[in-house]
C-alpha cells in the first residue's frame, strides 16, 4: 500500500463529523483563494465606512481571548502551585496553540499585504498597540509551539528536545503569563484612539485591563467546556474533580470584571449611555446573561460541582466574551444608516477557522499524547536514553581505564 | 510624537465664506495625482456633491449645504480632505510607521511599509484614508498634501487651482490672517478657527459663517488622538516587568517550599529507618 493509500484509509475510518469538518475546512480554504483572486472588496462587505469586519472581530480580537487558556492554566499550576490541575494543562496549550495558529491565518487573509507582514519586525513603531499585538502574538505562538513540542517529542522519543523542554518549562510559563497579559490587554488599547467612534457604552479608559481580566475568566471557562466536551465526546475520564478546584477561582476573576466594568462605567465614561435602543440590549445581554448570571451560578457550590450546571455557567461566560468583543470591535461602532454584515464568503471562513481549530484538536488528540501527562503515572526520568547512556557507559570506561594499568604494572 | 516645529509648517487656510464651489481644487487634485475619474449620479450622495464620498480615487471634494438666510435659499460649501494633523491618529496607530508627518506639513504615507492592516482608518477620527477594495493587494490611498510640489518649491495643486478661498503658508501665520479676519468681520464669521485646536491641532484650518455641525463637521476630541492609546501603551514595560517578575518569584518561592517539605519528609523517613544513630 502505498503513503495516500495508507491515509486515504485512515480518513476513511474517521467518524462522520470529523469527515464534515474536514469539508467546512476545505470549503473555507476555496473561499480564500477566491479573496486573494478577486480582492478584498469584491468578496468581502468591507468598506471605508467599515474598514474592519467579521475577520477582525472573531478571527483576532475574540479568538485570542478565546485561546486564553494555556497561559492562565499555565501560570495557576505552575506559578500558584496548583499542581492537582496538571492534567489539564496539556489539552489546553493544544487549544491555545491551535487558537493562535488560527488567529494567524485569520489576520493574514485579512491584511491587504500579508507578503508584506514580516516587516512589523523590521519597522518599529513602539506607539502604535498594533505593533504590540503583532509582536506579542508571533512571540507567544512561538511559545506555545515549544511547549507543544513536548507531547510530540514524546511521541516520537527524541530525548535530547524532551530535556531542554523541562529545563525550558518554567521560563516559557511566565514568559506566556508575562506576553499574554500585554497582548490581551493591547487589544483593549486598540479602541482608545476610536474615541469619537465607539459608543459610550463601551468607550472608557480601563478597555485594556477589562480586556485582560475577562480574558482570565473565559480561558478558565474554555478548559471547563473543553475538558467536558473530550469526557462526553472523546472517551476521556471526567475531570470533574478538577474542574470544580478550577470554577473556584472564576467568581473572584468574573466578580472583578463585573467590579471594574460598572466603576468604569459609572465614574469614568461620558453619557448618553441608552440613546439606541439595539446597543441597550446588547449591553445588557451581555453584562447581565454573559456576566452577572454565570458569576451568581459560579458562587453556588451545587453549580461548581454538577457538571452540566457547571459547563452552562461557562458557556455563558464565553457567550458574553464573545459578545462584548463583537460590541466592541463591531456593534459599538456601527453607523445606523449603513449596517454592515459579513459576505458569504467572509462567514465561509469563519466558520471554516472554528471547524479547522475542533478538527485539528481533534486529529492532534488521537495521534499525539495530549491526555496522558498525568504527573503521577509519568516518571520524569524515563524516557531518558542519555541518563540510561551515562549510566551504562560509566563503569564500562573505568573498567577499560582499569585493565592497561594492570597491564602496565 | 513629532519633532518638527508644528507653528511653522505649511497650513491651508480654508476660508469657507469665499468658496464659491466651482471644484477647481477637486479637478486639480485628481489632475496632479494622477487619479481616475469616477463615474457618478446627480444626488448619490448626501446632496449636490459628487463624488458620493471620497474613495482612492477621490482626495478632496467640495460639499455642498443648503441652508436658508433670511428666508432665501443659500449655499455653503466646505472641503474635505486629509487635515494633515499635527500629532496624527494614523501615524500613531501604524505598525509599521508608514504614516509620517513631515517638517513641511503634510502628513505622508509610505506605501512600500503598508502591510494593509487599515487600522489607521480605524483610528483617523475624519476618515480621511481611503483602501483600494478594487485591488487583490490593496494599499491606503489619501491626500498627499502635493508633498512632491512643495519639495520643489510648488503650492498643493489645489491651493495654485482656487481663486478665492484658500491660502497656504506657515500655520501660526495663517492662524494669525484666520482671527484678523474675524476680528475685522465679527458679523461675516463664526467666532471659531476649526484646526485650531482639534485632535491636537490640524493643518488644515476653517474659517465659516455657519456653525460647523451644519456643514457636516463630525464632533472630534481637543485632544491629540495618539495620546489616549498612549497613557494605556506607555505601561507595557512595567508591565511586563512586574508580571514576569512577579510570578517568577511566586513560583520560586512555591518550589522552594515543596523542595524543603520534600527534604524534611525524606529526613523522617531516614529517622525511621535508622532511629538508633540519632542517640
Amino acid at each position: 500500500m502505498t503513503t495516500t493509500q495508507l491515509v486515504v484509509n485512515e480518513i476513511k475510518g474517521y467518524h462522520r463529523f470529523v469527515k464534515f469538518l474536514i469539508f467546512l475546512v476545505l470549503v473555507a480554504a476555496v473561499a480564500s483563494m477566491a479573496r486573494f483572486i478577486f480582492g478584498l472588496g469584491a468578496t468581502t462587505n468591507l468598506n471605508d465606512t467599515y474598514p474592519w469586519g467579521l475577520w477582525v472581530s472573531f478571527d483576532v480580537v475574540t479568538a485570542v481571548p478565546l485561546a486564553a487558556g494555556a497561559f492562565t492554566l499555565g501560570a495557576i499550576v505552575h506559578c500558584f502551585n496548583i499542581k492537582k490541575l496538571e492534567p489539564l494543562v496539556r489539552p489546553a496549550i493544544v487549544t491555545g496553540f491551535l487558537g493562535y495558529s488560527l488567529v494567524a491565518i485569520g489576520l493574514l487573509l485579512d491584511l491587504g499585504q500579508p507578503h508584506k507582514g514580516w516587516q512589523v519586525l523590521r519597522y518599529w513603531n513602539l506607539h502604535s498597540p498594533m505593533f504590540e499585538v503583532s509582536m506579542c502574538v508571533m512571540a507567544y505562538t512561538t511559545v506555545l509551539f515549544l511547549e507543544f513540542l513536548s507531547p510530540v517529542a514524546e511521541k516520537f522519543g527524541w530525548h535530547l528536545p524532551l530535556r531542554v523542554l523541562r529545563w525550558l518549562e518554567m521560563p516559557l510559563v511566565v514568559a506566556a503569563a508575562a506576553i499574554s497579559t500585554l497582548h490581551q490587554s493591547t487589544l483593549g488599547t486598540f479602541f482608545l484612539i476610536a474615541v469619537d467612534k465607539l459608543h459610550n457604552l463601551w468607550y472608557n479608559p480601563l478597555l485594556p485591563l477589562l480586556f485582560w481580566v475577562s480574558a482570565i475568566s473565559t480561558g478558565m471557562c474554555i478548559i471547563i467546556v473543553e475538558a467536558t466536551s473530550c469526557h462526553k465526546w472523546m472517551g476521556q475520564p471526567n475531570e470533574g474533580v478538577l474542574l470544580r478546584t478550577l470554577a473556584k477561582v472564576l467568581p473572584w476573576t468574573l466578580g472583578l470584571y463585573i467590579t471594574i466594568r460598572v466603576y468604569s462605567l459609572l465614574a469614568l465614561s461620558n453619557g448618553p449611555f441608552f440613546d439606541q435602543p439595539v446597543l441597550t440590549l446588547l449591553f445588557f445581554l451581555e453584562l447581565g446573561i454573559g456576566f452577572i448570571l454565570p458569576f451568581i451560578m459560579f458562587t453556588q457550590k451545587s453549580v461548581r460541582n454538577d457538571d452540566r450546571r457547571r459547563v452552562t455557567a461557562a458557556l455563558l461566560v464565553i457567550f458574553g466574551v464573545v459578545l462584548n468583543r463583537f460590541n466592541v470591535s463591531m456593534f459599538g461602532m456601527m453607523d445606523p444608516n449603513q449596517i454592515y454584515y459579513p459576505s458569504i464568503i467572509e462567514s465561509l471562513v469563519t466558520i471554516g477557522i472554528i471547524a479547522g481549530h475542533i478538527l485539528f484538536f481533534v486529529l492532534i488528540a488521537r495521534y499525539f499524547p495530549i491526555f496522558e501527562h498525568h504527573p503521577e503515572t509519568v516518571d520524569y526520568s524515563i524516557p531518558d536514553r542519555l541518563q540510561k547512556l551515562d549510566g551504562r557507559s560509566k563503569p564500562v570506561v573505568r573498567g577499560i581505564k582499569a585493565q592497561p594499568l594492570k597491564a602496565g604494572s | 510624537m513629532s519633532k518638527a516645529n508644528l507653528t511653522q509648517n505649511n497650513s491651508f487656510l480654508i476660508d469657507m465664506t469665499k468658496c464659491t464651489g466651482c471644484r477647481g481644487c477637486q479637478v486639480a487634485c485628481k489632475q496632479w495625482n494622477q487619479l481616475k475619474a469616477e463615474e457618478t449620479e446627480f444626488f448619490s450622495g448626501e446632496g449636490y456633491q459628487n463624488p458620493p464620498a471620497m474613495s482612492e480615487y477621490t482626495f478632496t471634494r467640495i460639499k455642498f449645504r443648503d441652508y436658508q438666510k433670511n428666508g432665501q435659499n443659500e449655499f455653503a460649501f466646505y472641503k474635505e480632505m486629509c487635515m494633515h494633523c499635527n500629532d496624527p491618529a494614523c501615524a500613531s496607530a501604524c505598525p509599521v510607521g508608514a504614516f509620517v508627518k513631515t517638517e513641511e506639513g503634510p502628513v505622508i504615507y509610505k506605501a512600500e511599509r503598508c502591510i494593509g492592516c487599515r487600522f489607521c482608518m480605524i483610528a483617523c477620527p475624519f476618515g480621511v484614508p481611503k483602501y483600494e477594495w478594487s485591488k487583490g493587494l490593496p494599499l491606503v490611498k489619501k491626500c498627499t498634501g502635493c508633498y512632491d510640489r512643495i519639495m520643489e518649491g510648488l503650492k498643493p495643486a489645489c491651493v495654485t487651482a482656487c481663486p478665492t478661498a484658500i491660502s497656504y503658508g506657515p500655520r501660526d501665520e495663517m492662524i494669525k490672517e484666520a482671527e484678523q479676519r474675524i476680528s475685522r468681520y465679527p458679523d461675516r464669521y463664526i467666532n471659531k478657527v476649526y484646526g485650531k485646536e482639534e485632535a491636537g491641532g490640524t493643518a488644515v484650518l476653517y474659517l465659516t459663517s455657519l456653525p460647523f455641525d451644519e456643514l457636516g463637521f463630525k464632533p472630534v476630541t481637543m485632544r491629540a488622538l495618539p495620546s489616549y492609546t498612549w497613557s494605556a501603551l506607555r505601561l507595557v514595560p512595567t508591565i511586563f516587568l512586574t508580571v514576569g517578575a512577579g510570578l517568577s518569584a511566586l513560583s520560586w518561592i512555591n518550589h522552594r517550599k515543596d523542595r524543603l517539605k520534600a527534604e524534611q519528609e525524606q529526613l523522617a523517613i531516614e529517622e525511621s529507618v535508622n532511629p538508633k544513630e540519632e542517640n
